[in-house]
């Protein structure tokens, strides 16, 4: 049986697409996967993510254990912050990627994919130690992400100037948006300018329109989860279960920012150092043939296969057929000319440069 | 929805003109391309390549998905529509005017519907 986010009669009345995703009903698309991207790339879009997991973790030895569950550093971070990590299990394989909030020095809220939910809250609370408390808040919580480069303009509608947060993974807390009190954090999966919203679940609706309303002049449009995945790949994003799962360690997948291998003992640590330098690199291909290339293709050079596609699919900005791959690292040089299985069928593509998009300043 | 008269229907979403003897046009209808979304890819048969009724020729790509294209008929590829190689789009915004293939030597079909049945069977797959 799968759960309903606060939004899921909204989705349905709007005629969206609904399909079940992660344990909920979430929207595939409103109206088309190719306009709601470009609507993301262009002007402004908004995404119900309620289906993401939040976590705090809390108590005065909270920073210790974060340190230790999580690969990233913490102890340098100041409140308002935000910071990426892998969270990794003893053999140096990824258990899922967060997003830490330092609420204060005692407090941290982690934001968790919705699939792993279950998972990381128990992998975590086995694992706590010293004066240290866990707590799911995620049936509680209503996320929405707003995201293209005019959110600031909409959400300046709706809120004080000093509730935006300011630089890129910084976040402000109760803040009034639409009367709604939200945490509202510089963040996305778009790889866009954006905003993520976390609000009470009750408050979604309420703070949904006000959103849509706000936006209407600026182009604003809902978006499902079909333009995420597109635009998270054309950003070259990681996600979960695709470039990384609980084989493939953070280092091999391009992660090594949110590894922090100096630091003291972490879970993973010894297995990361002990696998040594990765034999394996993410790269980025771009079809040079005609065709489309997805996920689970096998990717040649000549007869011999040098990896797997994790993500692949036609990139509506750039408008071309792209693929994210896990290869061996010899091969892993720009321009390198590879074929990639799809169906029986051998389609060029050339080892191109991540991300395939980036954002203009 | 827009379903001609003078077409016939097979139940995987193809349209067929039977343009003369034994020469048929073959296409995608209006409900498998709103089904599928924009198209961004069509992959086609040669020119000379045998089809069998019920067995793919082919196949389109939007951003989610690909699905095959099913040959309602036997036949012997004619020609194919070029231009989509480069436009597939053209299918969604004219599914009935946009053919795939031009079949010849035509002379025997999937169990084919006439426009009422098959709006029928759509308004069942709904």
């Amino acid at each position: 049986m799968e759960k309903k986010t606060p939004l899921y009669d909204y989705h349905v009345s709007s005629g969206a697409k609904v399909v079940p995703f992660a344990g909920y009903l979430l929207p595939v698309q409103y109206t088309d996967v190719i306009d709601e991207h470009m609507a993301v790339r262009t002007r402004v879009g908004i995404f119900d993510v309620s289906h993401m997991g939040e976590v705090i973790i809390s108590g005065p030895d909270a920073l210790k254990n974060i340190n230790y569950l999580f690969t990233n550093d913490f102890t340098n971070m100041t409140d308002g912050r935000v910071r990426y990590s892998p969270m990794c299990n003893e053999a140096g394989g990824v258990v899922d990627d967060l997003l830490i909030y330092r609420m204060n020095q005692n407090k941290y809220m982690v934001v968790v994919n919705a699939s792993n939910r279950e998972k990381d809250v128990e992998w975590m609370k086995a694992r706590l130690f010293g004066d240290t408390a866990l707590e799911d808040i995620s049936d509680s919580v209503a996320q929405i992400a707003l995201q293209g480069p005019s959110s600031e303009k909409v959400l300046a509608k709706l809120t004080d100037a000093s509730c935006l947060p300011e630089k890129y993974y910084t976040f402000t807390d109760n803040c009034e948006v639409a009367g709604i009190k939200c945490l509202i954090s510089q963040t996305g999966y778009t790889g866009e300018f954006g905003y993520e919203l976390y609000c009470e679940a009750l408050d979604a609706l309420k703070l949904w329109n006000a959103l849509l309303q706000a936006g209407a002049n600026e182009g604003l449009i809902p978006c499902g989860l079909g333009a995420r995945d597109t635009l998270r790949l054309e950003a070259a994003m990681p996600l979960y279960g695709h470039e990384m799962d609980d084989t493939v360690s953070p280092l091999e997948t391009g992660l090594d920012f949110g590894v922090k291998l100096q630091k003291d003992d972490f879970v993973g640590k010894s297995a990361l150092i002990a696998r040594g330098e990765p034999q394996i690199t993410r790269v980025g291909l771009k079809v040079t043939g005609r065709g489309i290339i997805r996920e689970h293709s096998a990717v040649f050079i000549g007869d011999e296969i040098i990896g797997n596609t994790t993500s692949g699919t036609f990139l509506p900005f750039l408008n071309g057929a792209y693929a994210m791959a896990l290869i061996d690292k010899e091969f892993g040089t720009l321009g390198t000319a590879v074929s990639v299985d799809v169906r029986g069928r051998r389609i060029a593509a050339e080892v191109v440069a991540l991300p395939f998009y980036k954002k203009s300043k | 929805m827009n379903t001609p008269k003078n077409l016939k229907y097979s139940k995987t979403h193809e349209w067929v003109e039977f343009t003369g003897e034994g020469t048929a046009k073959v296409g995608l209808t209006d409900f498998a391309q709103q089904k599928m979304g924009k198209l961004v890819f069509v992959n086609l048969p040669m020119v000379g390549d045998e089809l069998s009724p019920g067995e793919p020729f082919g196949d389109v790509e939007s951003v989610k998905a690909v699905s095959d294209v099913i040959s309602p008929v036997d036949g012997t590829v004619e020609e194919v529509n070029e231009d989509l190689l480069d436009a597939p789009g053209m299918i969604n915004d004219d599914p009935y005017g946009t053919w795939l293939v031009k079949v010849s030597g035509v002379s025997s079909s999937d169990d084919l519907m006439t426009a009422e049945e098959y709006e029928a069977f759509c308004a069942e797959e709904e």
